[in-house]
């Protein structure tokens, strides 16, 4: 009933968009194929032009939040430079700061949404990442069975031990106990159906999953180098150019949030979002981790994340945890909240709800 | 100055000397390095993609065996231990094959922990000064600290031994005032190494098979057991085919210390596996996956049962009074088991099985790539011909055979 709803809304809001996602996808595939070695589009560009080579100066630079305002700029206009040698385009690496008093909250409605996946795709293109060889999607859509309720009369003496001077019915081993009823398990859940697919499918439901900008972040207490931290809007970022790559982060991370650039990512040059911020969605290099940073490009801004703005739903809401007037505020105060994995003390500002 | 500079002289040429199954020792390692420099370039040149790793088990093969020399470093000082807590005479002169071990372990574990960075070209950003370290935060800085500060200690210790032994001033009752701290950090060093070795893994939270309290003692355990292992074999040769004189009562003790170590490691498999077992949370849910598999994923089963059965078997054979005695036969067999069985328990017991589930539900399989392979062993054969050349030199100059003599053709 809801889900036809929901249907409606896509095809009001949003078909033009889609068709575009579409269309971007079949060209993904075929890039895909016509990449055949894992040395990619930015290393045979590279050998061409000068620019588009990382610079000494860069390999050098120090941690983005210590450097003075001077070492700032010169980096930032080294990697522009670079950028836009690489991509053919006029690329812009902002340093906006962030803004003051604010602090980043996300809800999400488990119950509208319809698992069609197009937040993880309008994530890749707003934040650049390698499209194939590695696949990089910081957004993940759990799709999880409702339950089957297959419960038996025939189960009821499946217990252990199966007869005794008290009866046959002792402790559930199979029969009834493990009849599966749904609820948010990551144990049935299937984070890979096909693209193609209908969705929603009347016995899943869906739960999409990326970073959860942790109070209490275990990757940034894991990180040798401090290379990724809290802002001060609490949003994790990643100093891309100070990470070694070292992994200790995706190790402690509970929601499985963090990728890693196993090879030289793979964009394709007209497919590049040239609006960047150094802290999120400029291009990344080989070997560096990245993550979700809720589109700190577009929020220092004052702007929505690329993810709410493309669902076509309304299941994502953003705000400002501090302001008792914003969407997550309101959500908070009203609905039936709770974080996902609660048990790790995390304390996520991301928070999924059901109403 | 002019003594030093004979002293490498002369252990250099004497390590390298050798009979010709030695000189093909040799060969073979380095024919591994010229093969394995090449998977390396091409491992440093395209990134990590050419190993097996994935968002899914981001920890390769080179972590696992990190942890493993981990172990062996650790053991080493078992080898030292004796000597210098004990006093045991049989055992003194024997220390700094026990540094040797050790150092030559670390370096190798640092090579691996190399080749598992993204970036090794920042390691500048890990170093004071040049870098920020999140002290008191990440584990893997204390990690790091030990393990270089070990590497370090036991390189200060080898030439102190080896160079005082070769000018012929080595006493042990008058050893230099700052050595003897030197040496007793050393020891009390190897446990903290492994202990912080296992507290990197321990603290990730959601690697719900390693956050456990026995893994340090776990890992001490089998450090215990896959060091003397190594050592027993090298004494055994050492004895056969040179002029150091080794105790049956030195092999003795290193048996004594695997039994009881392997004792231990089975207690500690024992509690584990009762713990998770019982309740079957989902805290069990990776042990489950290595005893059982998953939805036919059954990778890991065989290794697990493999390796849990080799251990008890080591277990009951070096209890056994005839094979503990067999030095020329048995011995060396079971040696030889209990260091194979524990080092591929690290990546089949140990990490890969450990990241299934993952955060999101996903069972995977690990399945090394060539390129992996390769560079797991150019790094071992770093370690061994290391090893190999440095316990070489080490043994001329304790048996007497290298040494230094007042140059006469100058006067």
């Amino acid at each position: 009933m809801s889900e036809e709803i929901h249907e409606t809304n896509v095809e009001t809001d949003d078909v033009q968009e889609r068709r575009r996602g579409f269309l971007r996808n079949i060209g993904i595939a075929g890039a895909a194929a016509l990449v055949s070695s894992p040395v990619s589009v930015e290393a045979s560009v590279g050998s061409a032009n000068p620019d588009a080579e990382t610079t000494i100066a860069e390999m050098l630079q120090g941690h983005f939040v210590l450097m003075s305002d001077e070492d700032k700029k010169k980096a930032i206009a080294r990697l522009e430079k670079r950028y836009s040698a690489q991509y053919g385009k006029k690329t812009i690496v902002s340093d906006a700061p962030a803004q003051d008093g604010v602090l980043f909250g996300y809800a999400l409605n488990i119950s509208k949404c319809i698992g069609c996946r197009r937040c993880v795709h309008a994530c890749v293109q707003e934040n650049n990442q390698s499209r194939n060889n590695p696949v990089i999607q910081w957004i993940q859509v759990m799709k999880i069975p409702k339950g089957n309720f297959s419960f038996s009369a025939d189960k009821l003496d499946k217990g252990y031990p199966e007869s005794s001077r008290i009866g046959d019915y002792g402790v559930q081993v199979g029969g009834n106990a493990y009849t599966p009823v749904g609820g948010l398990s990551t144990e049935e859940a299937q984070n890979y159906y096909p693209q193609d697919e209908v969705v929603p499918d009347k016995n899943f439901f869906y739960v999409p999953v990326q970073c959860q900008q942790c109070e209490k972040p275990p990757c940034v207490k894991a990180c040798p180098v401090r290379a990724t931290f809290r802002d001060p809007n609490g949003v994790v970022v990643i100093d891309y150019n100070w990470c070694i790559g070292c992994r200790m982060c995706q190790l402690a991370c509970p929601y499985g949030a963090r990728r890693f650039n196993w090879g030289e990512p793979n964009l394709p040059p007209e497919e590049m979002n040239p609006k960047t911020h150094y802290l999120g969605n400029r291009p990344r290099m080989r070997g560096v981790m990245e993550k979700c940073t809720f589109c700190v490009q577009r929020t220092r801004e004052g702007r929505n994340p690329a993810c709410l703005e493309a669902c076509p739903v309304g299941a994502r809401k953003f705000g400002n945890l501090l302001d008792p007037e914003s969407d997550v505020r309101k959500i908070l105060a009203t609905k039936k909240v709770f974080r996902f994995k609660e048990e790790m003390s995390t304390y996520p500002k991301f928070f999924y709800f059901i109403g | 100055m002019e003594k030093i500079l004979s002293f490498a002289v002369d252990f250099g040429s004497y390590a390298i000397k050798g009979g010709p199954r030695y000189k093909a020792w040799l060969l073979f390692l380095v024919s591994i390095i010229l093969i394995g420099s090449y998977t390396a370039y091409r491992q440093l040149t395209e990134g990590l993609i050419l190993t097996g790793a994935t968002d899914q088990i981001p920890m390769e093969l080179f972590f696992a065996n990190f942890i493993f020399t981990a172990h062996v470093a650790a053991a080493a000082i078992l080898v030292v231990a004796p000597g210098y807590f004990y006093h045991r005479k049989d055992m003194k002169e024997l220390a700094v094959i026990g540094e040797i071990i050790a150092m030559c372990f670390v370096a190798t574990g640092i090579t691996f922990i190399l080749f598992h960075m993204g970036r090794p070209d920042r390691l500048l950003h890990m170093l004071p000064g040049t870098g920020y370290t999140n002290f008191p935060n990440s584990m893997l800085v204390y990690d790091t600290i030990v393990l270089n500060v070990y590497l370090y200690l036991n390189l200060v210790g080898i030439s102190y031994i080896l160079y005082k032994k070769y000018v012929g001033e080595f006493d042990t009752k008058a050893l230099a005032r700052w050595f003897t701290p030197v040496i007793y950090l050393a020891i009390v060093w190897g446990p903290l190494i492994h202990i912080c070795t296992a507290f990197v893994l321990s603290s990730n939270a959601r690697m719900s098979e390693w956050a456990t309290a026995v893994l340090p003692f776990g890992f001490l355990a089998m450090a215990g057991a896959s060091g003397p292992a190594l050592v027993v074999l090298l004494f055994l040769l050492i004895r056969k085919h040179t002029k150091v004189h080794i105790n049956d009562s030195v092999i003795d003790l290193m048996t004594t210390i695997i039994g009881w170590s392997l004792g231990i490691i089975l207690l500690v498999f024992a509690s584990e596996y009762f713990t998770g077992l019982f309740s079957n949370t989902e805290h069990a849910a990776s042990l489950n996956y290595s005893m059982f598999g998953h939805n036919g994923l059954n990778m890991y089963v065989p290794w697990f049962w493999g390796i849990v059965g080799s251990i008890f078997v080591c277990f009951v054979a070096i209890l056994t009074p005839f094979i503990r005695k067999s030095y020329d036969r048995w011995l060396p067999v079971v040696c030889v088991v209990i260091f194979l069985a524990i080092l591929l328990e690290k990546p089949m017991m140990l990490v890969f099985p450990a990241f299934s589930p993952s955060p999101l539900g996903e069972y995977t399989e690990y399945h090394p790539t060539f390129i992996e392979y390769f560079n797991v062993l150019f790094t071992w054969a770093i370690g061994f011909i290391s090893l190999t050349l440095l316990i070489k030199g080490a043994v001329g100059i304790l048996s007497g055979e290298v040494k230094y003599h007042k140059p006469i053709a100058t006067k």
